[in-house]
């Protein structure tokens, strides 16, 4: 069963496989795609497993294995298992909740920059972590809430300014966009507002780190990617129709506005709680979706391959921070703002001479 | 030689069809609006945490004779008035020649990245090269001006660009930029001191060295401005009208980058960042006078320091006698302006 696809993204014939059940069903399922995520996903494992390995306490990639399949000595069980484990699952988390989070605003802006970094929901987000850090203070898990609490209350005035019989991907960006200049003087105006001392914490936080995340992160991450990337994936389908625009999608029998709703609620809690956990970490969200369609070479916003992209990357990057300077930590935010960086001019290089972006 | 522009349509009254009527409207508009500029002068100079009374002004400012009034008026709050009036001149050319030359209603120098590049540059320059006087890193605020300019109008596909590419291109870059300003700041806590306040945007340093500083990058970039008034009238026809009528485009797509770049860099180099003000200002002017350069640019030399001036009297009202940087108070205030031009049909479908 082939069936040429052709798409704006690139016109060679693909073979996409239909897998028949005998009960009558039937799922796509496209080698190519399923190959590479796979690829990404034992990338990833194995980049976790080497940054476990590393730091102040070094450990062989044999000895982090042993010690994950519980034959380590009492020493490396501690390293392992208390201090570095979590904070890689943080990292994996992490990663493929901002990922998602980027495909989704990517997907329904139809642009490769309409990432939530960009229009306005991690500043959003920013801001109620900022407010808990000058205002009160607060502890690690009351910034976390503030977090989620900014980024959900963004998402709400974004999706209701945007909103004229219906709200649409170009409005979205544009109406995020100038939330997020809003957004951005207040998070200045706070910063100067606070002493030193929670000026330099907040500054920190908002560069994004992995630093001191324990297994109290972990759990209620996985409990809520546990809920959201179900109901994303299955809303895949629909967002890659939504692509095609409103009236192709409506006349496929997408229901526009509900969609777009769980998506964009999706989308917002993926960053609002990444962001709470770790900070607002730069650019993964709007490099991941991108680098995992060139490599899957597939239509759509490509959710799965997505996802371990992140989680890859972000793991990538914290290894480097760990890395880049011997004896001294940098937080990731910077590795991924730098690569960031070099990712657009990429971008500004590779899209220019094909003539879209 | 070139036609007068098509009318645009507008609620407004002061269209009328006839031509020497409506020019007389629109010079009688320029004078309240100067007068309006000094008003809000008189008040920059007299309001803040220690009022004077106007009569007061009066004397400090021509008949200096020492009194507390007088040292804060002479080196305090004038040089600040001075500031407001040069940057916001600045800002506001800037804004009305970007969207002239990239025929996007949205741009603007803070939306471009355009002040965050200026502003990555100067904080590279205090950190790494100790650089601490304003003569020193206004030129590095120029070359960061003028490298993210050029960047973002390619990234933003330069003449297929949109205003959704553009804008995406443009707080991208500025994302990227404060990304990096801020690592440069976590390693430095002393840098960190001195640049948070730097990166907000305020007039509150001003003293009159930094005024004469920059008012001569000021002065030619208006100049430019007010001279490439036709050949943006023409290039807002589309470029093969542009050409019919003679302007020729690659001189002053160039001329008008320098010139972007010299009242950006100047005016983000005085005062830091600040967003909203060349967006606003112009869009307020087009609906008084039409889409014709030749008015929108004076018009916008004097409203954009009305608007700055009275942002930063409000600032120092409204939480007196603590003060808001006039940075913020711009962007609160042009944030919701952003959103309802966002909301207007018309522009949602560009």
């Amino acid at each position: 069963m082939t069936a040429p696809t052709t798409t704006s993204a690139d016109t060679a014939t693909r073979s996409v496989r239909a897998l028949r059940t005998p009960g009558g069903l039937s799922v796509r399922v496209d080698p190519r795609a399923a190959l590479v995520t796979v690829l990404v996903g034992a990338a990833a494992v194995a980049v976790g497993v080497v940054l476990i390995g590393s730091g102040d306490y070094p450990l062989s990639f044999g000895q982090v294995v042993d010690t994950l399949l519980g034959n380590g000595t009492a020493a490396q069980e501690f390293v392992v298992r208390d201090l570095r484990l979590p904070r890689a699952l943080v990292a994996v988390l992490v990663g493929a909740s901002l990922a998602l989070s980027g495909a989704i605003f990517q997907s329904l802006s139809r642009n490769p920059l309409g990432s939530p970094d960009v229009i306005g929901f991690s500043h959003g987000a920013s801001v109620g972590a900022l407010s808990v850090i000058v205002l009160s203070g607060g502890s690690a898990l009351t910034v976390s809430l503030g977090a989620v609490a900014g980024g959900l209350a963004t998402g709400a005035l974004v999706y209701t300014l945007a909103w004229r019989r219906g709200v649409h991907g170009l409005r979205l960006v544009l109406v995020g966009i100038g939330v997020a200049a809003m957004l951005s003087a207040v998070i200045h105006f706070l910063v100067t507002k606070a002493n030193l001392v929670d000026a330099t914490r907040a500054t920190l936080w908002m560069t994004g780190s992995l630093d001191g995340r324990d297994w109290a992160q972990v759990g209620p991450l996985a409990l809520v990617l546990a809920v959201l990337v179900p109901v994303t994936l299955v809303h895949g389908r629909p967002l890659r129709m939504l692509e095609m625009g409103d009236d192709a999608a409506y006349a496929l029998g997408v229901p526009l506005e509900r969609t777009r709703i769980v998506l964009i609620g999706c989308g917002v809690l993926f960053i609002a709680v990444a962001t709470g956990a770790a900070g607002p970490i730069a650019f993964v969200a709007l490099s991941a979706p991108q680098l995992a369609r060139r490599l899957t070479r597939a239509p759509g916003p490509n959710l799965a391959a997505a996802a371990v992209m992140g989680a890859a990357l972000l793991l990538a990057a914290d290894w480097i921070a760990t890395e880049a300077f011997p004896g001294r930590q940098l937080p990731v935010g910077v590795v991924t703002g730098v690569l960031g960086g070099c990712y657009l001019l990429w971008l500004l290089v590779t899209e220019r001479r094909a003539g879209r972006l | 030689m070139l036609v007068e522009s098509p009318p645009r349509e507008s609620a407004e009254p002061a269209a009328a069809p006839a031509v020497p009527g409506r020019r007389a409207l629109r010079t009688a508009g320029l004078a309240v609006a100067v007068a309006v500029l000094l008003l809000l002068c008189v008040a920059s100079i007299a309001v803040g945490a220690k009022p004077v009374p106007v009569s007061e002004v009066w004397h400090g400012l021509f008949h200096y004779s020492g009194t507390a009034n007088d040292v804060v008026i002479r080196d305090v709050r004038v040089p600040r008035t001075l500031l407001g009036l040069v940057a916001g001149v600045g800002l506001g050319l800037a804004g009305a020649v970007m969207q002239a030359l990239t025929r996007n209603p949205l741009a603007d120098p803070g939306l471009l990245g355009i002040n965050a590049g200026a502003s990555a540059a100067v904080v590279s320059a205090i950190t790494f090269l100790g650089v601490t006087s304003l003569g020193g890193y206004v030129w590095f605020a120029f070359a960061g001006a003028a490298v993210v300019s050029a960047a973002v109008y390619v990234l933003g596909g330069s003449r297929g660009a949109t205003p959704v590419r553009l804008a995406l291109a443009g707080t991208a870059a500025t994302a990227a930029l404060y990304g990096y300003i801020n690592a440069v700041q976590l390693l430095d806590a002393a840098a960190l001191e001195r640049l948070r306040f730097w990166t907000v945007g305020s007039l509150s340093t001003a003293d009159l060295r930094t005024v004469l500083t920059i008012l001569p990058f000021v002065a030619a970039g208006a100049l430019l401005a007010l001279l490439l008034a036709r050949p943006l009238n023409a290039m807002e026809m589309g470029d093969d009208t542009a050409r019919a009528l003679g302007a020729h485009l690659t001189r002053t797509r160039v001329l008008a980058m320098v010139c972007v770049t010299l009242l950006c860099g100047a005016a983000t180099a005085a005062c830091g960042p600040i967003v909203f003000v060349g967006l606003m200002v112009p869009h307020v002017v087009r609906a008084v006078t039409g889409p014709d350069m030749r008015w929108v640019l004076p018009y916008c030399a004097v409203l954009a320091p009305v608007l700055l001036l009275g942002a930063d009297v409000l600032g120092r009202v409204v939480t007196r006698p603590a003060e808001l940087q006039v940075g913020i108070v711009t962007a609160l205030i042009g944030g919701p302006v952003f959103v309802q031009l966002v909301r207007r049909k018309r522009m949602a479908q560009l």
